[in-house]
């Protein structure tokens, strides 16, 4: 059981807070007055609703569909009615609106038929086909679909596969719950991940903050006699990132550019490993997920919760303290401050924290920097925090490409250390999207030019077509006539004549070709112009009798005076010269 | 209400880490007031009156808040680091003239807190060296055999100036042995028989150095200074005057005497290591210190300042934003491709 692991640089130790929050068992949290359902709740593409206001939906039915491989369907949390189908604002730090399904519950939480299957039985395809129409997405917090994971990589072989029960974050705890007291089906869901992707180990890393959660591991593992490995890993946060749980495991580092696939290993959150095997052994789409609902509360506890609850109905189960003036969405390293209370609990939301200044005391001023390298030795992926920091103020953003800024996982460790208080993540965030915005400007002006320069090439093309056409055309009346003459010339009984003459058909041939096309452009210069004078007002049309007489005089007169259009056009001509 | 993650953050701040640089200095101190004269008490308050005041004027004039900055504690070390690096006896105008350039040009003109290039109490030692050099080379030989009341008057200017004050310092002594080659005196002679010699180095400022070693052992246990840049400039200077001491040992000290002699300990681990000006990737600090070192056993044995840290260490700042360029680490995931 002895294993080797290994570290990765950096890392900080901010005390954890998450005894508060384990006291007590998971509670169902009662179904809330109406449900906001977001389409968009995973990576990919966002699903297409399939529902109207006014319908009636059962607990599990689809009403988002997944649009394309990367993106995961999204089912009713309850059995209700469809209120709306409308955008709200939803839990992200930009407070933007998107599309929701509305739901009013009916109280009898009414499931659809649900089918349960032995995944032995289906092929690998359908049971990534089975996940992914039930919803099943990487429930640590990226929301990645998970049947996109599930792939092992053609050219390597799948070495290891990781379990992440890490939970680095302070205050979250609902994975230590989660694997306390549902350890088994987590273990059996992980059974599906190892028979799709076949891995040599399986190696399940946790916290050693969390030993209930680990043993109750184990024992499942026991029980269900896999050959999995439970293994404590040092508390130091991130280790529950993907990278560095690998790292720490393995020994291997994935860099940005690579999957982790490319080395042979994958790695799954244990809530995901859960959903998986409900999804697939029960019928049950991911319609709820375990939240911490911690903080400035008096009573901190997990809770099941069905997605698209209001984050401030939940909360208030928890009893907040008066003096709470937020909810953070996450654990306070990566998390954020919803904009609005009443945003709904998603499949990302691990962990709803309420805010305080006693908790969370107000940032002081942030000072200069002073190079004093803190945030390098704390950042996990051994970049040079500050040297970005400084190119991305600057907004020199190539240097900030340099010096790697793509390989930031944003996990705060630079900005928790910084002894200046610089929120550098936020500079990282605001550098990465300057980059992306300008890629998409780029690409948008690349797309533009592109099509243009087809435009003109199709038109050139055109053109060069229809003039070989019309050669060819008066290719062929040449060659017809000459052999006409040819014809005559043989009727005539010169033989030799004939002989004489045939060389000449080629170039008579050319000749009349071109006399073809100039009669053809002068043909079009003359429907243009009958074009361009069709166009033209006629004024002169419809005149009374008086008018008519009016005109007529006038031309009388002009003739009288040589003005009239044949003869006043050359002295004009030769006056301007 | 808009904050951005992460909401937990380490109890940390520039004033602390300026302030612990301060209490590392405090062995130092100790050992130079007692062993060579309460006079750098008297420097240090001038210095740090002088420095507060400067970067005040500064930052009104830069329009910064005051408090802000004035309670950073960066302006106090400068001062700290300015008043020990300079002879105990100087004026009071030369260490407030020194310590006002140091803020105002080599730390405000160039932006301010964070963003010097040149180490500020070294900038102020260079240009006091060189424009008062008869001043700046009154070292006195051995503690100070006076009352405070008459360090101090030396100090105000309503003392004499006497010869007594300035007397061969032990870098000085082997400077003149090395002058005068092989016909001159030897240098183990030199050590037993002058009294301006101690037990390793000269006498009384040996324990000085020690004490800032201590110091500065502390910053390092404390993590406020890495490894890299002490042990590669004690490094550097032992491994140049060992090889010239085992050479000649006649006419060259021991690296002992070298890295307790002069400014060797305190640049080590208080000067070289300014983040600001120094290097910052861990192979940029070795080389940074490592060239430090170097240049200031070569400055002092062969030069013509009877010491080299100074230079030294504003020749490496020089140097050091390409060594950081050419220096920088390879990143997780990316160790492989070298």
């Amino acid at each position: 059981m002895l294993m080797n692991l290994f570290k990765f640089k950096g890392g900080v130790k901010p005390p954890t807070n998450k005894t508060q929050s384990v006291t007590l068992p998971i509670a169902q949290a009662p179904l809330p007055s109406r449900l906001v359902v977001p389409l968009h709740q995973s990576i990919g593409g966002t699903p297409r609703p399939v529902v109207a206001a006014g319908d009636k939906v059962l607990k599990g039915q689809l009403i988002g569909e997944a649009d394309g491989w990367i993106s995961a369907a999204v089912h009713a949390p309850t059995s209700g009615t469809v209120v709306e189908v409308a955008m709200h604002v939803q839990p992200h730090p930009s407070g933007l609106d998107a599309l929701c399904v509305v739901i009013e519950p009916d109280g009898r939480d009414e499931w659809i038929p649900r089918e349960a299957v032995d995944y032995k039985a289906l092929t690998p395809e359908e049971v990534r086909e089975r996940l992914q129409q039930a919803g099943v997405v990487g429930l640590g917090g990226a929301v990645f679909p998970t049947h996109g994971k599930l792939t092992a990589s053609k050219t390597v072989p799948m070495e290891e596969l990781i379990i992440n029960g890490a939970e680095c974050e302070p205050f979250i705890t609902c994975d230590d719950l989660l694997m306390r007291e549902r350890a088994e089906e987590v273990v059996r869901g992980i059974g599906i991940f190892r028979d799709l992707l076949q891995p040599k180990k399986v190696l399940i890393g946790i916290e050693d903050n969390k030993p209930e959660a680990a043993a109750a591991m184990r024992a499942a593992v026991d029980a269900l006699q896999e050959p999995f490995l439970v293994v404590p890993v040092p508390t130091l946060y991130p280790a529950g990132g993907a990278k560095q749980l690998i790292r720490v495991l393995t020994g291997k580092e994935v860099p940005a550019a690579k999957r982790s696939t490319d080395l042979g290993v994958q790695c799954f959150n244990v809530a995901t490993a859960y959903t998986a095997w409900r999804a697939i052994a029960h019928g049950e789409p991911v319609v709820s997920r375990l939240v911490t609902v911690t903080g400035n509360v008096h009573a901190p506890r997990n809770y099941e919760v069905l997605i698209g609850t209001p984050m401030d109905e939940l909360l208030k189960l928890a009893t907040p303290h008066p003096d709470t003036d937020g909810i953070i969405m996450g654990g306070p390293m990566m998390g954020f401050l919803v904009p609005d209370p009443h945003v709904p609990v998603v499949k990302a939301t691990n962990c709803l924290i309420a805010h305080d200044d006693r908790l969370f005391p107000p940032k002081p001023p942030e000072m200069p920097c002073i190079r004093c390298g803190a945030c390098a030795q704390a950042c996990p992926h051994e970049l040079q925090p500050f040297e970005m920091y400084w190119f991305a103020r600057a907004k020199n953003f190539g240097k900030t490409q340099e010096y790697h800024i793509f390989d930031c996982i944003e996990c705060g460790c630079c900005s928790f250390v910084c002894p200046s208080r610089i929120p550098l993540v936020q500079y990282f965030r605001f550098a990465k999207s300057e980059i992306w915005a300008r890629e998409r400007e780029k690409n948008a002006a690349d797309g533009a030019k592109a099509r243009f320069e087809f435009k003109q090439l199709r038109e050139e093309r055109e053109k060069a077509e229809k003039a070989e056409k019309l050669a060819r055309a008066a290719a062929a009346q040449a060659a017809k006539k000459a052999a006409e003459a040819a014809a005559a010339a043989a009727a005539g009984g010169d033989a030799a004549e004939t002989a004489a003459a045939a060389p000449e058909v080629a170039p008579a041939a050319v000749d009349a070709a071109k006399e073809a096309k100039k009669a053809t452009i002068e043909a079009a210069m003359a429907r243009a112009k009958a074009q361009r004078e069709a166009a033209q007002p006629k004024n002169v049309e419809a005149l009374s009798g008086a008018q008519q007489k009016e005109i007529d005089e006038i031309e009388a007169r002009r003739q009288v005076a040589h003005l009239t259009d044949a003869d006043a056009a050359s002295p004009a001509g030769e006056k301007t010269e | 209400m808009f904050a951005p993650a992460p909401y937990l953050l380490k109890d940390v701040s520039v004033s602390q880490v300026m302030t612990q640089v301060c209490i590392a200095l405090v062995p130092g101190i100790v050992a130079y007031a007692w062993l060579i004269g309460p006079a750098i008490l008297v420097q240090l308050a001038i210095a740090s009156a002088a420095a507060l005041l400067a970067e005040s004027l500064m930052l009104k004039l830069r329009g910064k808040p005051q408090a802000m900055f004035l309670s950073d504690g960066s302006a106090v070390v400068t001062a700290w680091l300015i008043a020990l690096t300079f002879p105990p006896l100087a004026p009071w105008w030369l260490v407030a003239l020194g310590t006002v350039f140091a803020i105002v040009v080599a730390k405000h003109l160039y932006g301010g807190l964070g963003q010097n290039p040149f180490n500020p109490a070294m900038v102020a030692f260079a240009v006091c060296i060189v424009s008062f050099p008869a001043l700046m080379s009154q070292w006195p030989s051995v503690g100070l055999q006076m009352p405070l009341v008459e360090q101090l008057n030396v100090i105000l200017g309503l003392a004499p100036r006497v010869d007594a004050l300035s007397g061969a310092t032990p870098l000085d002594a082997l400077k003149t042995a090395l002058k005068l080659g092989d016909s001159g005196v030897d240098v183990a002679q030199l050590l037993a028989n002058q009294d301006i010699f101690g037990n390793f180095a000269g006498r009384g400022w040996e324990w000085v150095a020690a004490g800032y070693l201590l110091g500065g052992l502390w910053l390092w246990q404390r993590k406020l200074i890495t490894w890299h840049v002490p042990v590669a400039f004690i490094g550097a200077l032992v491994l140049i005057s060992g090889a010239l001491w085992l050479y000649k040992p006649a006419q060259f000290a021991s690296p002992l005497f070298h890295l307790f002699s002069g400014g060797a300990m305190i640049g080590a681990f208080f000067i070289a290591t300014d983040p600001v000006s120094g290097c910052t990737t861990p192979r940029g600090k070795l080389i940074f210190g490592a060239g430090a070192g170097l240049l200031a056993y070569i400055i002092r044995v062969f030069g013509g300042y009877p010491d080299g840290v100074a230079f030294a260490v504003l020749l490496m700042n020089l140097c050091a934003p390409l060594i950081d360029l050419l220096t920088q680490p390879p990143i997780f995931g990316m160790k492989d491709k070298a």
